[in-house]
This record gives C-alpha cells, structure tokens and sequence, in this order.
C-alpha cells in the first residue's frame, strides 16, 4: 500500500515537474502568443524623407513571404508600419498608437533620428524594445540608461572618424572642405570627423558649407568649397544631394579625393543617376551588399532578395540600397525572434539581441559579423572602407574595428 | 459675411457648451490613454486655429507662417522647463507674452503688405525658422538640431473625486482648462471694440480710418493676438509630445493650420474645434482608406470640402440649423 | 575673384530655373488673378510624363513637344473640372483647393513613381561651352530656353488680341463678358498655358535637381519670391527677380552670412524689399478708388 501510494505519488509529481516546464517555457508579452508576433514601426512614407519608404516595404514584403513559409518558430509575424511623415510629432502619435492600442510585442526599424529621439525615453519607460533604428546616431548604443532601445546602422560618429584617420595615414598634409546636412544627421557625421582629426582638424579642414533639406541645388555650396583650394572632400549628404553634388564637383573641374558618407554610397540610387564615369574613385564604406554590386549576382541571399521584391514589391529597384538594408534588417529581427524561441517576453527579446554572437547576416557582406552584449549594443564591430571604380565598390584594405 | 455673424452670436447657446463642457470632463475616463493624448492634441489645435481665425478672418490678413509662431512658443516652453526649470504651467503665461511681442512685431512691417505678399512674407518666415533653431550659435539654448527632450509632468493628485489621474489625463484637465480660457478671451475680443474695429478694417479699410480707427495700431496687434495664441498652442503641444525638434515645425504645419481654419469656418469659433478634428484625425483615416497614396485621399477630401461646405464645417451646420428652423414653419 | 564670378554665375543659373516656374506663376496670375501653389506639382507631374514616354524610346524633342502638349490639356482639364466650381468663392477656399490639388499630385507622383530620385536627360551637350567651368552647357541652354519663353510671353500678352483678351478676362471679367469675351475659356486657357510653361521649367531643372516627387517644393518658394519681388504682373520683373534671387542667394551664402543663415537673411531681404516697394520692384500698385 505505502509502495504504491509512493509510486503513484512520485508519478503525480514527476508528471507535474515535465509540465511545469513546458508550461513555463512559453511566456508571452502583449503583442505575442502562439500564432502571432506583432511587430510594430513607424516610416516617412510622405514628407521629405519618404526616399525611404522603400525600407518599410521591403521589411513588409519579407515578412509576407516568411509568413507564408510558416513564420517563425511557428508563428505569423503581423507587421504594423505606419506612416509618421517624418514629423516627430506624427512619431509619438503613431507610437502610442502601436503600443498601447495595437499592443506590439517591440517595434523594428523606425527611422529617423528626430523621430527617434522623440519616442526614446517613451518606449524605455513603458519598456518595449526599441529595435534595429534606422539611423546611426550615436546615442543610441546606451545600454545603462536606456537598455530598451538597440541601433543597427553602424554609428556616423565612428564613420566620420574612419575617414579622418584615413586622411591622416595617407595624407597628412591634405586640406580638406566637409560639405553637410544642416541637421542631426549631418552634424554627427562631421562631430566624428573631426574628432578623428584631433588637433589638426582647425588647419586641415580649410572650408565647410551646409544645406538644408529645403534647397532646391547645392550648387553655390559646391563652388564655394572648391573655391577654397580644398584637394579632399567630405561629402555628407543624403542620396539626392550626394548625386548632385558628385556631378556638381565634377562639372566644375575639381578634382579632389572624394570620400561619400554610407548611407548615399548606393550605385543604384545615387553614382548611376549622378553618372559613374565621374563617381569614379569615390570612397565610401560598405556593410550591406547592394543589389547593383555585380559581385552577388550567384549569391543565393541576393537571389532570394531579388526574387522577393519581383513577386511582392515590383515597383521597388533591386539595385537600390535602401532596398537591401530593410531586408538585412529583417534577417537580424528574424534571427533575434529565432533566438528567443517560445520565451517571447519583452525582457527575453532584449537579452537574445543583448547577446548576438558573430551572427552573419546573409544580407551583410561576408566577414562583417554582429555582435552585442549587454555593454555594448554596437551591432557591428568593423567598417569596411571601399572605392569606386566605375563598376562597383572594390573593398581595400582590412575591416577596422570601430567603437 | 460679417453682420449677421454678430447678430446670431448675441445669443450664447448656453445649453450647448455646458453640455459639451460635461462631456468634455468625463470623456478620459471612457477612452483610452492614447485617445485622450489625442484629445488633447485636437484642443491645443483648436487654440491654434482661434488664432489663426482673429488674424485672417476677423482682420482679413492672411499668413502661411503661424507654425513658426507655434515653434516659438512651444520652444519657449521647452526652453524654461529644461534649461531654468520653471514648471509647465507658469511657461504658458510666459509663452503667451512672447508671442505676443513677437508677432506684434513682425505685424509692423507686415501691415504695409496685402494679400499675396504678406502670404510670401508669411511663408518666408516659416521657411526660415527652423534654419534659425538650428542655428549653431544659438545652440545653447534650443538644443540645435537634436531638439529638446521634456519631462512629462506627473499629476497633481493621484485621484479626482475617486477617479483615477495619470499624467496622460492630467494633461488634458489642463489643456481643456486652458483652451476654455482662451476661447473666453477670444470670445470677448471679437465681440469687444477690438473685434468690431478688425471687421471694419478688414470690410472697409478706408472708411475705418476715417472714422478714427488706428488701422496699423489694429493690424500689428491682431498679429500679436493671433501670434499669442498660436504661441500658447505651441507651448501646450510641446508638453504634450514632450519633445520639440525643428522637424516639427516645418512649412507643412503652417499649411496645415490654414488649412484647419478654412475647413472648420473661418471667422468662428466653433470652427475652430471642427478645424482641430480634421487635421488631427483625417490623415489617419486616409491611411487607412489607401496605404499606397493616403494623401492624394486627403487632397481630394480638402477639394471635396471646399466643393459642399464653403462656409466650412461650422457654416454648414449653421445652415443645417436653419433650414431646420425654417422647416419647421 | 575667380570663385566670385562663379558663384554670380551659379547664381545666375539658379535664377534660371526659379525664374522659368516663376514665369508660370505670373501666366496664371495674369490670366485668373490667383496664385497657383500647385504649379510646381503640375510641373514636376508633366516632367514624369516626359520622364516615362523618353524610357519608353521617344525622342527627346518629340517627348518634349508631346509633354507640352499634354500639360496644356492637363492644364485646362484642372480648371474646367476643378477650380471652376470654386470660381467665385473666397480666395481662401481656393487656397485650400490649391493646397488639396497639390498634396493629391504630389501623392500620386510617388504612388506611381517611387520616391527614389530619376534621371532626366538633357538636349544640351555635356561638355562645358566654350571649355569654361563657371557654367555647364546645360545651365546656359536653359537659360536661354527661359528667355525664350520670357519673349513669347511678353509678345503674347501685349500684342496679341487673345493676350489682351486673356488679361481683361483676368481683371474684369464682368465687363469683358460683355464686350463678348467667353470668360470661362479664357481662364481655361490661361491655365492650360501656365502647365504648358511649368512643364518647361520642369524639363529643364530636372537634369540639375534630379527628378523625384519632391522636386519642386525648394524651388517654388524662391520662384514666389522671384514672382512678387519683381511684381506679379510682369513678367520681366518675374525673370528679373528669379535672377537677382539666386545671384544673391548665392553670394549671402557663399560670402555675407553662411550658409546656416541663409533662410533667414532671405526673410528679412523680403520683408524690407516690400516694405519699400509693397508691389515688388517693377509690379504696379494698384490704387483703388473710394
């Protein structure tokens, strides 16, 4: 009697301790349950920036064909975009929308630093993760006081800081004229240039001219700098301007070393319509591969990219950058989903994308890994500089380790 | 389009506010804290367009610029609550005052302009202002192109009359309290000697001045006043976002302010609150009707509403109440 | 000095182009006494036109011959169907459906189109005439194309019966139905004509500014002020003022006060031009009679 009592007892608790775990290992937040991820983001679709509207409708068109491969461990991913206009205002509206009506498990990709910041301190108080922003401030790799919110462009700061360096180990003595976008974005580019001078960024830069979004042509500017008798050029502008500015600077016969900022380097989008035979030794640096990059033409991620957004995005050029990035981003979003597995709390998110091991994104360029932890949400560790040579980006040189 | 506009004003329609009143007061605890940001948001934009309305209805002086009036009262507001931590309810007053002198002062030269180019000179200044926030001499004080960050404030008690407050809801207690207040001070403005003087200027500029009217005395203050409330929007929005940045003043927000007022009913103040609900809720509902070209839908509403309702929407339902009256004989 | 001279004539170049839409403004200000904020849409709209048919393999000349044509009846469709219900109603709710009409081109642009930025060819030659640098063949080209286009106009308006007709229709349309002018037409034409201008001006700023819905929102700030700092009514003074625009863009930018400030030093040169001369440099003030 006291044997069976004691075997079925060891039974009953033996069962309770293999249901326990299952039943704990599947924990959700709002936004998650066993069908459904609900992933939110606001966009500019309209507005000034709406050139990168392409992101959100890549990322959507991924996440529609993902789904109708069956998802993510199971489950559909239901991706809410919306349109903010480029206006923070519109941001914080949209946000609050997403996370207190629609109740998104985190949100991916919104872009924008005004945007951004706007909603900063909102998503780390109501903590909801703050995924994979489409901007590369620097403030956003802080994972003391704001560990809800993880960046993805590899920080301007650090880009600006790579050019300087350049310069200074192959031309000391070059004098150079910075061109830039009279806002966040622009500002931080050349903050990390000349810290990257040092102390001879007061007598190497020998002249500086901004824009505004708002200007019709950046002609005067263009002329002003080469004015100037500057032999090196920074050149950070957004895709439209980049183009006018490369064809400005060679119709006005000046030709200095010309280095390009990231985020305009795309052949597609910006070196065919300002012409390649006069992008011809640009320098620029690169981490996603580009659709126009005869390099991947076999590569089975680039295949696949270009078959997606054939089906479900037509009106997309495969040859645009903006176009790979979402899809790289996707694939981390994706991966960090994968990583948390059944445990989808808001909490566990943050510590799968705290700790991305050497992770190759496929849409990433080989040897260009992510990495975070949970001091450093700095997801890729190295830049890769690159130059044009009328065809596509020709990498030299050895990936340098930024911070 | 002036005289029976004060004729049919002469009656308050008591019954109508204090109901509207007792809706207003219980509706954040039905709605969602999202939909009570909103509500808010519409409020702050009713202020706005109440402006808008004394400058360009009553007064008959247009401007594509008030967003830059906006921006400077909501950068006062975030100026004095960050950098000199005053508390948000005194910045308002503060604000007030500013935009009051500021637009006072850009009224002055602007008297001497008529109809198209005031409107560039207007459009000038919208263009201009975020350029001069950004500014990297002044950067010290309007934080240049990173904006600033704001703390939402907390509310005062925990609960009203064992209702629960947070801050969301807080927040439209105050922004109601204040748009009442300025409505209030509209209200007796355009009844007042001011009101009536800015009509006769507007109908009949030569004849005013002849009858002893200080016409750009007049002129250059419906600038301040129009500017002073437009400011006091500003600062109550920058409270409510928390954030101010030069993006979100661009020209578009002066056009859309223009764009309120007309639709709503220009020269009422009613109208002002149906101006507020358009431009904050149709973009959202034109999103939802076309994903692929949201604003074309919200042009072709724009046209649509010129087409069927050119007294705007307030005009409409005063007509609507007329017929029903007359109908009823 | 050198780069002196090359910011006067990148100034010149840009004035140019202000000065071609700004053109278009006065056309449709001389012909219906209203300003037209969707100009620049209309504009840019018929340059997508020309953009498709020339990537469709028509020649440049005949796809820019064909676009001028479809603007003209763009032009006039808009009027007949759009403006003419909301003719005679405020000028403020005209705004309004300028403002609806431009949001909408705008919207349907970047709907077809994409937002990512197009380039537009150019008739003129790459190589720089004359080997200067100052000034790229296409720049000068255009230039002329807008003297051109200032000629006829000028030409049209005065000296043709239909030019005086379009003007009268404009200023007094009662008096003119009576002395025979079919009003509504008239109007209808006079818009048919600013689209057929303003898809012009688009061909031509489009291989500097580089075609995508956006396009034209700079620039027709800087064609108004070109427009009614020269005087709404003329335009020559439209012309005029497009150039002394961006020369002094240019040269406040490059020299007086930097580029940070240009927006607001182009602020107070408007306010002060028209405080002097309320009607803009060569415009007529209008005295009214009590």
């Amino acid at each position: 009697m006291k044997k069976r009592q004691f075997a079925l007892t060891t039974l009953f608790i033996s069962l309770i301790g293999f249901a326990l775990p299952a039943a704990a290992q599947k924990k959700y937040d709002p936004g998650a349950s066993d069908t459904e991820i609900k992933i939110g983001q606001t966009m500019p679709y309209s507005g000034p920036a709406s050139a990168y509207g392409v992101i959100g409708k890549v990322q959507a068109a991924y996440f529609k064909q993902l789904n109708e491969q069956g998802g993510v461990n199971g489950r559909k991913i239901n991706f809410l975009t919306l349109d903010d206009g480029y206006s923070p205002p519109k941001t914080v509206e949209m946000i609050r929308r997403l996370v207190e009506q629609d109740e998104v498990l985190l949100t991916m990709g919104t872009l924008g630093t005004p945007s951004n910041t706007a909603i900063h301190k909102y998503m780390n108080t109501k903590k909801v993760p703050h995924m994979f922003l489409a901007t590369g401030a620097s403030k956003w790799n802080d994972p003391k006081n704001n560990p809800w919110t993880i960046g993805f462009n590899p920080n301007y700061h650090s880009e600006g800081k790579l050019y300087a360096q350049h310069i200074l180990a192959t031309k000391p003595n070059a004098k150079i004229a910075v061109l830039f976008q009279n806002d966040d974005y622009g500002k931080d580019y050349f903050n990390g240039f000349k810290e990257g001078l040092g102390a001879k960024a007061a007598s190497m830069i020998v002249s500086q001219a901004s824009y505004e979004v708002t200007d019709p042509t950046i002609d005067s500017q263009i002329v002003s700098l080469k004015g100037s008798g500057a032999d090196t050029f920074f050149n950070i502008t957004t895709p439209k301007f980049a183009a006018q500015a490369i064809r400005k600077v060679s119709e006005v016969g000046w030709k200095p070393t010309h280095y390009l900022n990231q985020i305009s380097a795309s052949v597609g989008s910006v070196l065919k319509p300002a012409g390649l035979d006069v992008s011809v030794g640009l320098i620029s640096m690169q981490y996603i591969k580009e659709g126009a990059d005869s390099r991947w033409d076999n590569d089975p991620t680039m295949k696949d990219f270009k078959a997606l957004i054939k089906k479900y995005a037509p009106e997309v050029s495969p040859d645009d950058a903006n176009a790979t990035y979402g899809y790289a981003v996707a694939q981390m979003m994706v991966q960090v989903l994968k990583q948390a597995g059944d445990n989808l709390t808001r909490e566990n998110i943050m510590k799968q994308a705290a700790s991305i091991k050497d992770f190759q994104v496929p849409m990433a360029l080989p040897g260009v890994l992510a990495s975070t932890s949970p001091s450093d949400f700095a997801l890729f560790q190295t830049m890769q500089l690159v130059k044009f040579d009328g065809k596509n980006w020709i990498e030299f040189g050895k990936p340098v380790a930024v911070n | 389009m002036s005289s029976n506009l004060l004729s049919s004003e002469n009656s308050i329609p008591w019954i109508r506010i204090v109901l509207g009143l007792i809706v207003a007061c219980i509706l954040p605890f039905f709605i969602s804290n999202y939909h009570v940001f909103q509500a808010s948001m519409v409020l702050s934009y009713a202020i706005a367009l109440v402006g808008m309305n004394i400058l360009i209805g009553y007064s008959g002086q247009i401007s594509l610029g008030h967003g830059a009036f906006m921006a400077i009262g909501a950068y006062t507001s975030a100026i004095l609550m960050d950098k000199m931590n005053i508390p948000y309810w005194m910045t308002i007053p503060i604000a007030a005052i500013i935009c009051l002198v500021v637009g006072f002062l850009f009224g002055l030269p602007a008297l001497r302009l008529e109809g198209h180019y005031l409107a560039l000179a207007t459009f000038a200044l919208a263009v201009a202002l975020p350029q001069l926030l950004k500014f990297k001499h002044l950067e010290f004080l309007t934080g240049g192109v990173q904006g600033i960050v704001i703390m939402k404030p907390d509310p005062p008690w925990e609960s009203l009359f064992g209702l629960k407050l947070n801050s969301d809801r807080w927040l439209y207690f105050f922004t109601l309290a204040v748009t009442l207040l300025m409505f209030v001070i509209g209200w007796n403005l355009i009844r007042g000697r001011v009101g009536r003087a800015l009509i006769a200027i507007r109908d009949q500029p030569i004849a005013a001045a002849s009858m002893g009217i200080n016409t750009p005395m007049y002129k250059s203050l419906a600038f301040g006043v129009s500017a002073m409330f437009t400011g006091v929007a500003g600062a109550l929005s920058a409270i409510l976002v928390a954030f101010v940045a030069p993006d979100s003043f661009t020209v578009f927000l002066s056009i859309t302010l223009l764009v309120g007022m007309v639709i709503g009913g220009v020269t009422s103040l009613t109208g002002a609150l149906y101006g507020a609900i358009f431009i904050q809720f149709i973009p959202n509902i034109a999103d939802q009707i076309s994903k692929a070209a949201p604003w074309a839908i919200y042009g072709t509403m724009l046209i649509l509403f010129m087409y069927l309702m050119p007294t705007g929407i307030a005009g409409a339902i005063r007509l609507l109440g007329e017929k029903l009256r007359i109908s009823r004989f | 000095m050198e780069t002196f001279i090359h910011q006067v004539v990148a100034g010149i170049a840009a004035g140019g182009v202000y000065a071609s839409l700004a053109l278009a403004l006065v056309m449709i200000y001389q012909s219906t006494h209203h300003i037209n904020f969707a100009q620049g849409e209309i504009a840019m709209f018929a340059t997508y036109m020309a953009w498709t048919l020339i990537n469709a393999g028509v020649a440049y000349w005949l796809a820019f011959i064909f676009t001028i044509l479809l603007s003209f009846s763009l032009g006039v469709l808009i009027q007949r169907i759009i403006i003419r219900p909301v003719e005679n109603a405020p000028v403020l709710n005209i705004v309004v459906v300028f403002i609806g009409l431009l949001v909408i081109l705008n919207s349907i642009a970047g709907w077809i189109f994409t937002y990512t930025i197009k380039a537009f060819p150019s008739p003129f030659p790459k190589e720089p005439p004359f080997g200067l640098y100052f000034i790229s063949s296409h720049e000068l080209g255009s230039i002329c194309v807008t003297m051109m286009l200032l000629l006829l106009l000028y030409s049209f308006f005065k000296f043709t019966p239909l030019g005086l007709a379009m003007r009268a229709a404009a200023q007094n349309p009662d008096s003119s139905r009576l002395v025979g002018i079919r009003v509504g037409w008239m109007l209808a034409l006079g818009w048919g004509l600013a689209a057929a201008i303003g898809s012009v001006a688009g061909m031509m700023i489009a291989p500097v500014v580089f075609l995508e819905p956006n396009m034209m929102s700079g620039i027709l700030l800087y064609a108004f002020a070109a427009a009614l700092v020269g005087g709404i009514d003329s335009p020559g003074g439209a012309v005029l003022g497009g150039f002394i625009v961006g020369i002094l863009e240019n040269i406040l930018g490059a020299y007086v006060i930097g580029t940070e400030l240009k927006l607001s030093v182009a602020l107070v040169m408007i306010i002060v031009v028209l405080t002097i001369k309320p009607a803009g440099l060569f415009g007529k003030v209008i005295v009214s009679r009590v």
